[in-house]
């Protein structure tokens, strides 16, 4: 099984990719097209070979498919890989949604004058970046790409953005991130002079737990307010709707749909194993932003007048729904969250990118633009709703699943919360359903008449990428046992931690290759 | 002499040799002015600086591991220059630097004749200096860079007040001159240097006035004996108090820390950018060496003396330079006050004393290789023949440069402190080390103000990447090997010493104690 070093190359290939289309020329558009497509398309396949590989049983090892080598060895830094079920599920949702948002860009750039291999290079560098943080068993190499994929983003929002304010966007993005990033930092270099030098997660994990105290705070505080921003929870998701908006929609669904998953999954991975009694401490809390961060943003998305903002404010109501199935630390919560975690990537990608779909037809994202425009675009409309009502967690999707299980495992430990979490779901189906409304029903904006691709309906290339997202959202709404058997030895270790019984830990597969 | 000699004076040639390599070269260079034809002269200043400064380093190399005086009279050692560790890495720091620093200096193609004045002494703007625009600059800048290198090297060796202070004074003089040679904006020019020169001459009062009240507390100026009459000194307190304001003072104002800082963005934008390129990499080496020898070696056992009022300056600094920072409109005064911000880290690493000497000496590496690369970009974007200094001239810049911008970009990303540059590995160390320490807040304060300083570099890079260029947008300027290897050299410093530190990770580690200490 570890003859390979696929997660090695899971990293590798997306970052050479990069280098080898960055350095394509500009007119040959069309070859770094391809180039791009074939290499997330070497992404996926190595993924699957992960995943067939991969072992589901309750007492296989935590971390699967390790790999060590040294890097800096002063600061036990060292590229060291290793896979769990949740990161498992991630990485799948990165390989899968990375082509499709590539496809769903494919046409975008042909009106504007930046460069396309440019485009396509920093989305394959991203993607290397987050598959890294995904995959990263050692702090330092986590905090490296953490930090590093600001870039890449930055510059996709920044420089292929639309609307006026997309300079500031990034701006914000970038900064809000990296002040994140420093606050985990301090705590990053904190843990290091506790443990003594220790980066190796696995280590760190197997170690005598901290002891609690306000040490222990201070930490969980610093890596959690890193984690909070990405993720975004309430109150620090300020720049989501600013830099999902200016994103292009196919940047958003990658924004929204992957890299803001580093931010809860994180928490899983670090804050919860390193951290339990302080993440303890600050469970209600936490819980506490949450339960606003799913009303609040909720209310303000039914306020919103563009849909990208709109579908990035709706994401930060279902973060709230992530926290809350975190931190109510029950089996069946925590898998609901992660599972959360995958769905939302498949639902609201899918929904960015018809909204793209939209935006790039009209030329604006403004629901004022629209109305009635399912008349001429009949099976885009249909698409949009679905996407919309995936969002919204019907039964038959995939989120339902991941919310049903939240607000149950919610329930179990703390009513008042799961109650008024419910209430998220009814203002869901507000957001989601005015919105198809204004756009696609009723009186039929006399200005679409006027925009000829306002009558084209989707493409072959549009209808080939959303199918399997549609096919994963349905598939997985109606069979999602092996995500939930992906899932659930992981997060049975993570949550021994809360219990304290972090002895009964199955053995680290101390494979490496030095 | 003579009887010096039957007295057993023992000299350290070998452990002299760098300095004295580069000494001859200097008064070399001087004949070279005097001899050679005058077309000719560039070629040959250029030569040999840099075949001296490279032969310098050599020297240096071949003296690691010594631990050593360079004097002794019959065993006891004098203390007057001191060859250890942190002494010879920084001696090769500033080689290295000063290597690239003159390559700078070289640079003739960018603008026609190089930035410097062919003479200083026509009055600016009068009808001489019009007509000398266009003349080739001036040579002697060669032989006076190499003056002020040598007592750079000393500085950091040097083992007593007042050997620092004869260095000191060696590195500053021929600084103050170069300040005001500028071909363009020669009033600017003239004025960075007077001001620089009446402050530092001030400063060195200061330094004057505490050595003397340092020597009236322990008997002494000899660093080690300081530190032993922080101990077991009878005189009154008060004198070590004094003496080690003033000297801080002094040096402080070298290291361009708040409230000390003030002719830094003055001086930065009126000298021309080679020169400011050696003051921020190497003077910013040679000065935090001579603190970090000062305190560690002289006045370890006074810590608890002087910790609370240098953690003071260390907070004003950092916060001071970053603040300030985000106000600029200027790219060298911008440069500038960054330059002030990371010397609000480094005096974390003075602080935290003997558990941060190698990361400090790692940081100040770092840094100098990334000023350097920064201020040589700086001195290729034209508008015609003067730089264009203004950030909005800069907008739109990786539309017409995309090479220029790319690089520029990295340096930004690099002194904001993002993983794979040496700006995180540099300030991971040093916070690490002085986390370490128990200097808690300290770093707070550092990285808050990293978070600070990482706007107005992300603002340049909006500039140059998303804004749209102006029509009579500034040209990059090509440049000759001379600073194009100045610019590759940064940049690949910049880009290893973040992917793979390892090696220099290693020699500061072996190079971190102080003799006497």
């Amino acid at each position: 099984m570890n003859e390979l070093p696929l997660l090695s190359a899971l990293v590798a290939v997306p970052l050479i990719g990069a280098v080898v289309v960055a350095s394509i020329k500009r007119e040959n558009a069309g070859a770094a097209k391809w180039t791009a497509l074939a290499v997330s398309g070497l992404v996926a396949v190595l993924t699957a070979l992960v995943a067939f590989g991969f072992d589901y049983s309750a007492g296989a090892p935590w971390l699967q498919f390790t790999e060590s080598y040294t890097w800096i060895e002063a600061w036990d830094l060292s590229l060291s890989w290793g896979v769990d079920g949740i990161a498992l599920l991630l990485v799948a949702l990165t390989a899968g949604l990375t082509p499709i948002a590539m496809l769903a860009a494919w046409r975008d750039l042909d009106a504007v004058k930046r460069s396309v291999p440019a485009f396509f290079a920093l989305i394959l560098a991203l993607q290397a970046a987050m598959l890294a943080t995904f995959l990263a068993s050692n702090v330092l190499l986590f905090y490296f790409f953490f930090e590093a994929m600001l870039v890449p983003m930055y510059f996709l929002i920044g420089s292929y953005g639309t609307g006026p304010k997309k300079q500031y966007a990034a701006v914000k993005f970038f900064l809000y991130s990296l002040v994140g990033g420093l606050f985990m930092l301090v705590a990053v270099i904190g843990l290091w002079v506790h443990s003594g030098g220790v980066f190796d997660w696995q280590t760190l994990v197997a170690a005598e737990p901290m002891e609690a105290g306000s040490l222990q705070n201070w930490l969980f505080l610093g890596f959690f307010i890193a984690f909070a921003i990405k993720a975004p929870f309430f109150p620090f998701h300020t720049w989501l709707p600013d830099a999902g908006g200016a994103a292009p929609a196919a940047v958003a669904a990658l924004l929204v749909g992957v890299m803001d998953k580093i931010g809860t999954f994180a928490i899983l991975r670090y804050c919860i194993p390193l951290f339990p009694d302080a993440t303890q401490t600050f469970a209600p809390w936490v819980i506490g932003m949450s339960v606003i961060g799913v009303l609040y943003a909720a209310f303000v998305a039914i306020g919103q007048t563009d849909l990208k903002r709109l579908v990035a404010y709706t994401s930060i109501a279902h973060f709230g729904f992530i926290g809350i199935g975190i931190f109510a630390f029950t089996q069946a919560s925590a898998t609901g969250a992660v599972l959360y975690m995958f769905n939302h990537g498949l639902a609201t990608g899918l929904l960015f990118i018809v909204v793209g779909f939209l935006a790039i037809r009209r030329g604006s994202a403004q629901i004022a633009d629209y109305g009635g425009a399912a008349k001429t675009l009949p099976l885009l409309a249909g698409i949009f709703l679905f996407a919309g009502l995936a969002s919204l967690s019907l039964p038959g999707t995939a989120p339902f699943i991941s919310e049903f299980l939240v607000l149950f495992g919610a329930f179990s430990e703390n009513e008042p919360v799961a109650v008024l979490a419910a209430l998220g779901i009814i203002l869901a189906a507000a957001y989601v359903l005015w919105m198809y409304q204004r756009t696609m029903q009723g009186d039929r904006n006399p200005a679409l008449d006027e925009v000829p691709a306002m009558k084209r309906d989707l493409t072959l290339r549009e209808k080939v990428l959303v199918a399997p997202l549609v096919i994963a959202i349905l598939g997985f709404g109606f069979y999602p046992q092996p995500l939930i058997d992906a899932v659930e030895p992981a997060v049975d270790n993570t949550l021994l931690f809360i219990s304290g019984e972090q002895a009964e830990l199955p053995a680290a597969e101390g494979v490496s290759n030095e | 002499m003579n009887e010096a000699q039957q007295a057993g004076l023992q000299i350290d040639w070998a452990g002299l040799a760098p300095m004295i390599i580069v000494f001859a070269a200097a008064f070399g260079g001087l004949l070279v002015e005097a001899a050679v034809p005058r077309a000719r002269r560039l070629v040959v200043q250029t030569a040999l600086a840099v075949a001296a400064l490279l032969a310098a380093l050599v020297a240096v190399i071949l003296n690691r591991g010594k631990a050593s005086a360079a004097f002794s009279i019959e065993g006891t050692d004098l203390g007057s220059v001191v060859l250890d560790g942190p002494g010879l890495f920084l001696q090769g720091t500033i080689a290295v630097l000063s290597v690239i620093a003159v390559l700078l200096l070289a640079e003739r193609r960018t603008t026609r004749g190089g930035d410097f004045v062919a003479e200083a002494a026509v009055v600016a703007d009068s009808a001489a200096d019009r007509s000398q625009q266009r003349e080739d600059g001036a040579t002697e800048i060669f032989p006076l860079t190499l003056f002020a290198v040598v007592g750079m090297m000393m500085f950091v060796v040097a083992g007593d007040l007042l050997t620092m202070f004869v260095a000191l004074e060696m590195f500053s003089l021929p600084l103050y001159l170069l300040c005001g040679l500028a071909k363009r904006r020669r009033l600017i020019s003239q004025e960075a240097a007077l001001k620089y020169f009446l402050l530092g001459a001030f400063a060195s009062a200061f330094y004057v006035y505490g050595m003397a009240m340092l020597y009236g507390f322990a008997g002494t100026v000899d660093l080690a004996g300081i530190n032993q009459a922080g101990v077991s000194s009878g005189q009154p307190r008060l004198l070590l108090y004094i003496g080690v304001a003033m000297l801080a003072v002094a040096m402080l104002f070298k290291a361009a820390a708040v409230p000390f800082h003030m002719w830094t963005p003055d001086v930065y934008t009126g000298a021309p950018t080679p020169v400011t390129a050696l003051m921020a990499a190497c003077v910013k080496v040679a000065a935090f060496g001579g603190l970090l020898r000062v305190f560690n070696v002289g006045l370890e056992s006074s810590a608890w003396d002087w910790h609370m009022i240098l953690t003071i300056i260390a907070i004003a600094t950092m916060l001071g330079g970053a603040i300030f920072a985000v106000t600029q409109r200027n790219i060298k005064r911008l440069l500038a006050y960054s330059s002030i911000a990371n010397a609000g880290y480094l005096l974390i690493g003075i602080i935290t004393l003997g558990d941060a000497v190698g990361s400090t000496m790692f940081y100040l590496a770092a840094y100098g290789f990334t000023a350097i690369a920064a201020f040589a970009v700086v001195s290729l974007v034209r508008d015609g023949d003067e730089e264009a200094t203004h950030l909005s001239r800069w907008a739109g810049l990786g539309k017409k440069s995309p090479g220029t911008a790319a690089v520029f970009t990295v340096l930004m990303l690099a002194l904001a402190g993002l993983p794979f540059t040496s700006g995180f590995t540099a300030k991971f160390g040093l916070f690490a080390d002085a986390l370490g320490a128990g200097e808690v807040g300290l770093v707070i304060v550092g990285v808050v103000s990293s978070a600070i300083l990482a706007f107005p570099y992300l603002r340049v890079v909006v500039l140059l990447w998303l804004n749209e260029p102006a029509p009579d947008a500034p040209t990059v300027n090509l440049p000759s090997p001379m600073a194009g290897s100045v610019v590759a050299v940064g940049v690949a410093a910049t880009l290893v010493l973040g992917v793979a530190p390892g090696f220099l990770l290693d020699i500061v580690d072996q190079a971190s104690t102080f003799l006497n200490t």
